[in-house]
C-alpha cells in the first residue's frame, strides 16, 4: 500500500489527559465520588468531563464510573467515555474484588496506574449461600495488585470512613488526594467537601483518615495481641477444679494443647468441670492411639471435634447464652446505643415437637419420639414462633429458667442422642486409625457437616451420614483420605447436596 | 417522587444568551428543548432515560411559565401516540423513553405518526441501552427508522454536540414532515460537560391556543387511499427534502486531510472512541485532530449517498465504524458502492467484531487491523513489532465472584420470594414468569423464582399457554410498573378472558422503583400535579377479577407464604391475584430518615430498629442467607480455632426491616438472630422501668454467676 503519510507518535498531550476510573458497589456513593473529583478538577482549571452507567446496576451490582481532565486550553480536547484496558492512570476500587475485577479487566497496569483499593469485602450472594466458606480469597487479589499496580494504596477504607461516622466515598477521595496522583493541593479537594455542603465534617474526617492511609499507609492491628485469649471465670472452688483440668491439658502433646485448651474452655462453659473431664479423658483415648510420628494430627483434630460435638447446640446452651450478662453490653456497643438510648430486645424462637421432645427425661423422650400423635400435640401445643422480648422480666425469666437447665441437661433426650451419636462417629473413626491414619483424621473432620437448628441441623446430620458412609467405598484406597476431604468439601458447597452426590456418583465410578 | 431530585439543578435550565452550563448530557437536553421553543414534552422512564423524565417533571414550574405542557405518559405507545399533537399543529413536541425495548412498545404509535407525517417538529429522544450496564436484551433502534422511515441523529458524545442535535432535529423535522429520533447512548446521557446556552423560548403556538382552534384534515389520516399516499410521500418528497436539509446544513461532518488513501465512517456516538484509538496510534491529535479522514454521521438515517460518495472519492480503503448488529449501514454502502461500480474496500464487520459493545479495546484493534491493512506504514512502531513483553499478571478470574445486582438493604420484594421459596420447598417447583421491574431479580441466586421475561407488564401474559390449567397451577409475577404500564389489559384482562386457573403475585412496591422511584397510579405519595392512591385491588375488580388478596406488610413472610399456598391450592377456578404491597426500602429510607433524625435532635422518642446475629449462638449454615440475600445480612470469620465456617453477620446498614426475624421464624431456621430497638429519647416511666428490669436482671446475673464457671470477654 502507498504511504500516505509520514508515520506518527503520539502527541504528547494525549499523556496528559489524566484517567480515572472508580469502581464501586451500587449503593457505596461513586456517585458522589465521581462529582467531587470533578468538581476539584474544574476548579483547579482543568477541564473533565464523567460518565457513569446508571440503571439497574445501582442496585447492589458492581458499577462503573469513568473521568477524564486535562489542564483547560483554548480547544476542547476529545475525551472517551469509557475506560480502555491498559490507558488508565488511577483506579479507585471500593471493594476488594471489586479490586481484583478491575485487575481482570486490565484496567491496572504496571507501567502507569496508580491502585487505590479498599480491602474490606461486600461479599457477593454466591460467596455467602455456600453452607460451608464460599468467602474468595482476598490474598490472591492483594497479590495479583502488588504486580499491576504501579503505585498501590490498599486499606480498609470502609472502616476508616464508618468509624469517623461517614461513608466509604469520604475515605477514598482523602486516600487519592493523599496518593499525589492527581496535581492538586489538599485544601482543594476539602473545598469541594465543603462545597457539597452535606454531613461536611464527618466527610472530612474520613477524608483525612484516607489521606493518612495514602501517606503513611495503615498500621495494620495485630489481631493475635488485641483479641484476648478468652477466659474462664467463677466462684474459687470451681476454678480450682479448672486450673487442674487446665493442667491435664498442658502435657498433652504440644500441637494438640492449644486446641485442647480452648475445647476445654468451650465444653467446661457449656456444662461444668465434671463434663471438662470427660472431654479430657476422651481425647486421651485419642491420644493413646496417636504418635508423634504423625504429628499428634489424630489427637489434635480430635481436640476441636470433640469439643464441638460435646457442647452442642441445645435449647439450654441457647438460652443460657442469650441471658448472659456481657451480651447486652455487647448489643448496645454494635448497635451504637448512647448511654442515654434504651435498647430493647427481640428474639425470634420457633421451636418444634422436636425440640421439646428432647428436652425430656431420656426415656421419656425417646417414646413419645417414637409416637406421631404425641408429636404432633406437642406441635400443637409449642410449634410456633415466638417472640421473646428478652428485656422485659417475663421473658427474661423464661429463657434465664431454661439456661438454668445444666444440672438437668445430662439427662435429656437430647443429650442422650448427642452421646451415642459422638461415641459411634468416634469409635467408627478410630477404628481406622491403624489402617489408614489420614483416613480416620479425616473422618474426624467429617463432624464439621454437623451443625445448624432444626431442619437444617437434621441436613446436615444427613449428610454427615451420606459421607462417613462412604468409608466403606474408601477403605483401603491409598488416595482414601483425600476423597474422603473432597466429599465433604462438596458436601459443603450446596444445601442440598447436589455436589456431594455427583462427587459420590464419581467415587463409585471407580470402586 | 423520584429516586433523584434534580430540583437544584432544573436552576441551570433557566441559563440565557452568553452563559455557561456545566452539568450532565440529560439536563442539557432538557435545556436545549427550551431554547427551541417545544410546546409539549413526555416519555415513560427507563435507563438510561429515567433521569431525564425525573428532570422534566422537576422542571414542570418552569415549564409551566414557558407554556411548555409536560405530560408523563402510561407508556412509551402513550408518549410516541402524543406526538400526533405535531400532525396538524405547528407545535414542536418531543417525548422520551428507551430504546429498544421503550421503541418496540411505542413501535405502533411510531409507525402511524410517520405515514401521517408531522407539521411540527417531532423529536423522539432515545436513550440507547446497548453495552456494559445495559439491562435488557442487546439490540438496536435503528431498524425501527428504516422501516417506518423517520430520520436518526446520532450525535458525538459531548454537550455542544447533542444539543445542537436538538436543534438540528427539530428543523429536519419540520423541513422534511418527518419525526426525527434523537438517540443518545447510555455513557452520553450522563456525560458531563459544558455548553454555551442560549434563551428559552416560549412555543410560538401553544397546545392550549391551539385546542382553542381545532384542525383537522382527513388526508393526513393514515386509512386508504391516503395511506398509500403518504408511502409515496415518503419516497417522494420527505425523503430528498431531509437529504437536502442535512447536506445544506452540514449534519454530518468530516474531519481530516481532504486528500488521503482512506478513511474511516463513523456513527457520531462513536465518534470519541474512535478518535481515542487514533490518539493512542499517533493518528489523532489531543483535540482530535486526525490524520485518517472521517466521515461523521451524526444523522445515520438516512445516509446521503452524495456526502458519502464525496468521501469516498479517490480513497481505496473505507472503514465504518457501526457499533451492534444487524450492520444496517455496512450494507447500505456496500450496496452504494456496489451499484456505482466502485472498487474501493470496504471494511466494517470484518475487522471489528459483528456484535457486542465498541470499547476502548475493541476500537483500538479494529482500527490497527484496518490500518495494517489500508496503510501499515502509518502505525507506530510499537504496533507493528511490540518489542515489550507485557510482565505476567495472575489470573484472578476463577477467584472473584460475579456481582450482579440484587435486592437491596431491606427490600420489600425479598420476603416475598422468601416466601415463595418456602412453598416451592412445600409443594415442589412451580412454573413462573417474571417480568420487568426489580422482582426480576427474583430469579437470580439465592432465590431462583422465574425463569422468562417477556416484556414489561407480560408476566402472566407470558404463562398464557398455561391458562387452561393442569395439576400444578403457573405462577407469575408483575410489578405496579408493569400493571399500570401494559398489565392491566394485556396480563390481567387476558387472563380474565381467558378463564385462566393460573396465580399472580403483583410486587406493588409503590413507585416505579426499579427506574428510579417515579410515581404511578396506585402511588402512596401525594403529588401536586399527578393523580395518585389509586388501588390495583380496584383495578383488578374492574376487569373481572374475583380472587384478590391484598397483603399490607410484605415483611410478613409467613403471612406470604400461606397466601401463595392458599393461591395455588384453593378450589377457586379463575385468576388468583395476590397483591403485596409494601414501600420501596430505598425510597422509604430516602423519604423518612431525614424525618427520623429531626425527631431525635428535637428529644421526641424515636424507635430505631436494626437486626444482629449472636455468633455464638449461629452455627454458619448460611441457611437464612439462602433465604435472604440481604446486603447487609453477610459472613465474618470468628477468631475461634474451634470454627472452621464462617458466621452470619449483620452490618451497620441494616435498616431494620424485620425480614431476617420472620424469614428464621416461618422457615424454623435457628435463633440466632434478634432485633435490637435502640430508644431514643425514651419517657421518664420507661427509664424507669428499664431501670429496674436491670436491677433485677443484673441481680439474677450475679446469682447465677457466683455458681458456675462461664467464658469472659472475647468469645463472642
Amino acid at each position: 500500500m502507498n504511504m500516505v503519510l509520514p508515520q506518527k507518535t503520539p502527541d504528547a498531550r494525549v499523556g496528559q489527559i489524566i484517567k480515572l476510573v472508580v469502581m464501586a458497589v451500587g449503593g457505596q456513593g461513586g456517585g458522589v465520588l465521581t462529582g467531587w473529583i470533578e468538581a476539584v478538577a474544574r476548579a483547579q482549571g482543568f477541564t473533565c468531563q464523567a460518565t457513569s452507567v446508571a440503571g439497574v446496576s445501582q442496585r447492589t451490582g458492581a458499577t462503573v464510573y469513568y473521568v477524564e481532565m486535562m489542564e483547560a486550553a483554548d480547544e476542547s480536547p476529545v475525551y472517551a467515555l469509557a475506560p480502555s484496558a491498559g490507558d488508565v492512570d488511577i483506579l479507585i476500587a471500593s471493594e476488594m474484588m471489586e479490586v481484583g475485577r478491575s485487575i481482570i479487566r486490565g484496567f491496572v497496569t504496571p507501567d502507569r496506574t496508580v491502585l487505590i483499593g479498599s480491602t474490606h469485602r461486600a461479599l457477593a450472594v454466591s460467596e455467602k449461600m455456600a453452607p460451608g466458606d464460599g468467602i474468595a480469597d482476598a490474598d490472591e487479589v492483594v497479590a495479583a495488585a502488588e504486580i499491576a499496580a504501579q503505585q498501590l494504596i490498599l486499606a480498609d477504607m470502609d472502616r476508616l470512613a464508618v468509624d469517623q461516622g461517614s461513608v466509604i466515598s469520604s475515605s477514598l477521595f482523602g486516600a487519592l488526594a493523599g496518593s499525589g496522583a492527581l496535581p492538586f493541593p489538599r485544601e482543594a479537594f476539602e473545598d469541594a467537601i465543603r462545597a457539597s455542603g452535606k454531613g461536611v465534617e464527618a466527610s472530612l474526617r474520613a477524608f483525612n483518615a484516607g489521606f493518612d492511609a495514602a501517606v503513611n499507609g495503615v498500621v495494620e492491628e495485630d489481631v493475635e495481641t488485641v483479641v484476648a485469649q478468652p477466659a474462664l471465670q467463677g466462684p474459687a472452688a470451681e476454678m480450682q477444679t479448672w486450673e487442674t483440668l487446665i493442667g491435664r491439658a498442658k502435657v498433652l502433646p504440644a500441637p494438640v494443647q492449644q486446641m485442647a485448651l480452648a475445647g476445654l474452655t468451650k465444653v467446661v462453659d457449656f456444662q461444668d468441670c465434671a463434663y471438662g473431664a470427660t472431654y479430657l479423658d476422651r481425647l486421651d483415648a485419642v491420644i493413646a492411639r496417636d504418635s508423634a510420628a504423625q504429628d499428634w494430627q489424630l489427637g489434635a483434630t480430635a481436640a476441636k471435634y470433640i469439643a464441638n460435638a460435646m457442647a452442642y447446640d441445645d435449647i439450654i446452651r441457647v438460652a443460657d447464652l442469650k441471658t448472659r450478662a456481657p451480651r447486652l453490653d455487647r448489643i448496645r456497643q454494635e448497635m451504637g446505643a448512647k448511654e442515654t438510648n434504651l435498647v430493647e430486645l427481640t428474639e425470634f424462637f420457633h421451636p418444634r415437637a422436636e425440640e421439646v421432645a428432647s428436652l425430656m427425661p431420656a426415656r421419656m423422650g425417646a417414646k413419645w419420639e417414637a409416637n406421631p400423635k404425641r408429636m404432633a400435640l406437642l406441635n400443637r401445643l409449642f410449634g410456633k414462633g415466638r417472640r421473646l422480648r428478652t428485656h422485659t422480666l417475663r421473658a427474661f425469666l423464661m429463657l434465664h429458667f431454661l439456661g438454668g437447665l445444666k444440672g438437668y441437661r445430662m439427662k435429656t433426650r437430647r443429650h442422650e442422642v448427642e452421646v451415642a451419636h459422638l461415641e459411634s462417629w468416634l469409635s467408627e473413626s478410630l477404628g481406622m486409625v491403624e489402617h489408614d491414619y489420614a483416613l480416620a483424621v479425616e473422618m474426624l473432620k467429617n463432624r464439621r457437616l454437623v451443625k445448624g437448628y432444626s431442619d437444617t441441623h437434621a441436613r446436615g446430620l444427613t449428610k454427615f451420614g451420606t459421607v462417613m458412609g462412604a468409608v466403606s467405598l474408601l477403605k483401603g484406597r491409598e488416595d482414601a483420605a483425600a476423597w474422603m476431604s473432597r466429599l465433604r468439601e462438596a458436601a459443603l458447597q450446596d444445601p442440598e447436596g447436589k455436589a456431594l452426590e455427583g462427587a459420590l456418583r464419581t467415587v463409585r465410578s471407580f470402586v | 417522587m423520584a429516586e433523584r431530585s434534580f430540583k437544584a439543578e432544573v436552576e441551570h435550565l433557566r441559563k440565557g444568551d452568553g452563559d455557561v452550563f456545566t452539568g450532565e448530557g440529560i439536563l442539557a437536553i432538557t435545556k436545549a428543548l427550551l431554547e427551541n421553543g417545544v410546546g409539549y414534552v413526555g416519555g415513560y422512564q427507563g435507563a438510561p432515560i429515567s433521569h431525564l423524565m425525573d428532570v422534566l417533571a422537576d422542571a414542570e414550574e418552569l415549564m409551566g411559565e414557558l407554556g411548555v405542557r409536560f405530560e408523563a405518559n402510561a407508556s412509551e405507545a402513550a408518549a410516541a401516540a402524543m406526538l400526533a399533537a405535531s400532525v396538524h399543529y405547528p407545535i414542536r413536541g418531543a417525548v422520551t423513553f428507551k430504546g429498544p425495548v421503550g421503541v418496540n412498545v411505542a413501535s405502533d404509535a411510531l409507525a402511524n405518526l410517520c405515514s401521517s407525517g408531522v407539521n411540527g417538529g417531532a423529536l423522539v429522544i432515545v436513550g440507547e441501552d446497548y453495552g456494559e450496564g445495559s439491562s435488557i436484551m442487546q439490540e438496536r433502534s435503528h431498524g425501527f427508522a428504516m422501516k417506518s422511515q423517520f430520520w436518526m441523529l446520532d450525535p458525538r458524545p459531548n454537550l455542544p454536540s447533542i444539543t445542537k442535535a436538538v436543534k438540528d432535529g427539530f428543523e429536519l423535522s419540520e423541513a422534511s414532515n418527518t419525526p426525527v429520533m434523537l438517540m443518545v447512548r447510555i455513557r452520553s446521557c450522563h456525560v458531563t460537560g459544558s455548553f454555551a446556552t442560549r434563551d428559552n423560548v416560549s412555543p410560538p403556538l401553544t397546545v392550549k391556543d391551539a385546542i382553542a382552534n381545532p384542525q383537522s384534515d382527513f388526508n393526513r389520516v393514515v386509512l386508504p387511499p391516503m395511506s398509500y399516499m403518504h408511502e409515496q410521500d415518503k419516497i417522494k418528497n420527505r425523503w430528498p427534502a431531509a437529504e437536502k436539509f442535512i447536506t445544506e446544513n452540514k449534519l454530518n461532518e468530516v474531519f481530516g486531510p481532504e486528500k488521503a488513501k482512506l478513511g474511516i465512517v463513523v456513527q457520531g456516538g462513536m465518534y470519541n472512541g474512535l478518535i481515542r484509538a487514533l490518539q493512542r496510534l499517533g493518528l489523532a491529535d489531543v483535540f482530535g485532530k486526525t490524520e485518517v479522514p472521517i466521515y461523521c454521521l451524526n444523522v445515520t438515517y438516512p445516509i446521503v449517498r452524495d456526502e458519502f460518495d464525496a468521501f469516498c472519492e479517490g480513497k481505496d480503503h473505507v472503514m465504518i465504524v457501526e457499533e451492534g448488529q444487524p450492520d444496517h449501514i455496512e450494507q447500505q454502502l456496500g450496496s452504494y458502492l456496489y451499484k456505482a461500480g466502485r472498487s474501493l474496500k470496504l471494511y466494517g464487520k470484518d475487522v471489528l467484531p459483528m456484535a457486542g459493545e465498541y470499547t476502548g479495546q475493541v476500537l483500538l484493534d479494529g482500527v490497527t487491523a484496518f490500518l495494517k491493512s489500508a496503510a501499515p506504514d502509518m502505525l507506530p512502531g510499537q504496533v507493528r513489532a511490540p518489542n515489550m513483553e507485557a510482565p505476567a499478571i495472575p489470573d484472578l478470574s476463577e477467584t472473584v465472584p460475579i456481582r450482579p445486582p440484587g435486592f437491596c438493604t431491606g427490600c420489600p420484594e425479598r420476603p416475598i420470594f422468601a416466601g415463595m421459596k418456602l412453598v416451592e420447598q412445600e409443594l415442589g417447583k412451580h412454573q413462573i414468569t417474571g417480568d420487568i421491574g426489580c422482582h426480576l431479580f427474583g430469579s437470580l441466586p439465592p432465590f431462583e423464582i422465574g425463569g422468562a421475561t417477556m416484556g414489561y407488564g407480560l408476566g402472566p401474559a407470558a404463562n398464557a399457554a398455561f391458562d387452561g390449567g393442569g395439576e400444578r397451577r403457573a405462577i407469575s409475577m408483575l410489578g405496579d410498573g408493569g400493571f399500570w404500564h401494559n398489565g392491566l389489559s394485556s396480563s390481567i384482562g387476558n387472563m380474565v378472558f381467558n378463564k385462566s386457573d393460573n396465580v399472580v403475585v403483583i410486587v406493588d412496591n409503590y413507585y416505579s422503583a426499579a427506574t428510579g422511584g417515579q410515581d404511578v397510579l396506585s402511588s402512596r405519595a401525594q403529588n401536586d400535579t399527578k393523580s395518585t392512591g389509586n388501588p390495583i385491588q380496584a383495578a383488578l375488580k374492574g376487569v373481572g377479577v374475583e380472587w384478590i388478596r391484598q397483603i399490607d406488610h410484605t415483611y410478613d413472610v409467613g403471612h406470604v407464604r400461606d397466601t401463595v399456598r392458599e393461591a395455588l391450592t384453593t378450589d377457586f377456578k379463575g385468576p388468583k391475584v395476590i397483591v403485596a404491597s409494601s414501600e420501596c426500602m430505598l425510597n422509604k429510607q430516602r423519604r423518612e430518615k431525614p424525618i427520623r433524625n429531626k425527631a431525635i435532635k428535637e428529644g421526641r422518642r424515636v424507635d430505631v430498629p436494626r437486626f444482629g446475629v449472636d455468633s455464638d449462638v449461629c452455627t454458619g449454615d448460611h441457611a437464612c442467607i439462602r433465604l435472604s440475600g440481604c446486603p447487609s445480612l453477610s459472613l465474618k470469620r470468628l477468631d475461634d480455632p474451634l470454627r472452621d465456617d464462617p458466621i452470619a453477620h449483620i452490618d451497620q446498614t441494616c435498616v431494620g426491616c424485620g425480614n431476617c426475624g420472620e424469614v428464621a421464624d416461618a422457615a424454623v431456621l435457628c435463633p440466632s438472630f434478634y432485633r435490637a430497638d435502640v430508644v431514643h429519647n425514651p419517657s421518664g416511666f420507661e427509664n424507669w422501668r428499664a431501670g429496674l428490669r436491670s436491677k433485677i436482671i443484673g441481680w439474677l446475673q450475679t446469682r447465677r454467676d457466683g455458681k458456675r464457671l462461664r467464658l469472659e470477654g472475647a468469645m463472642q
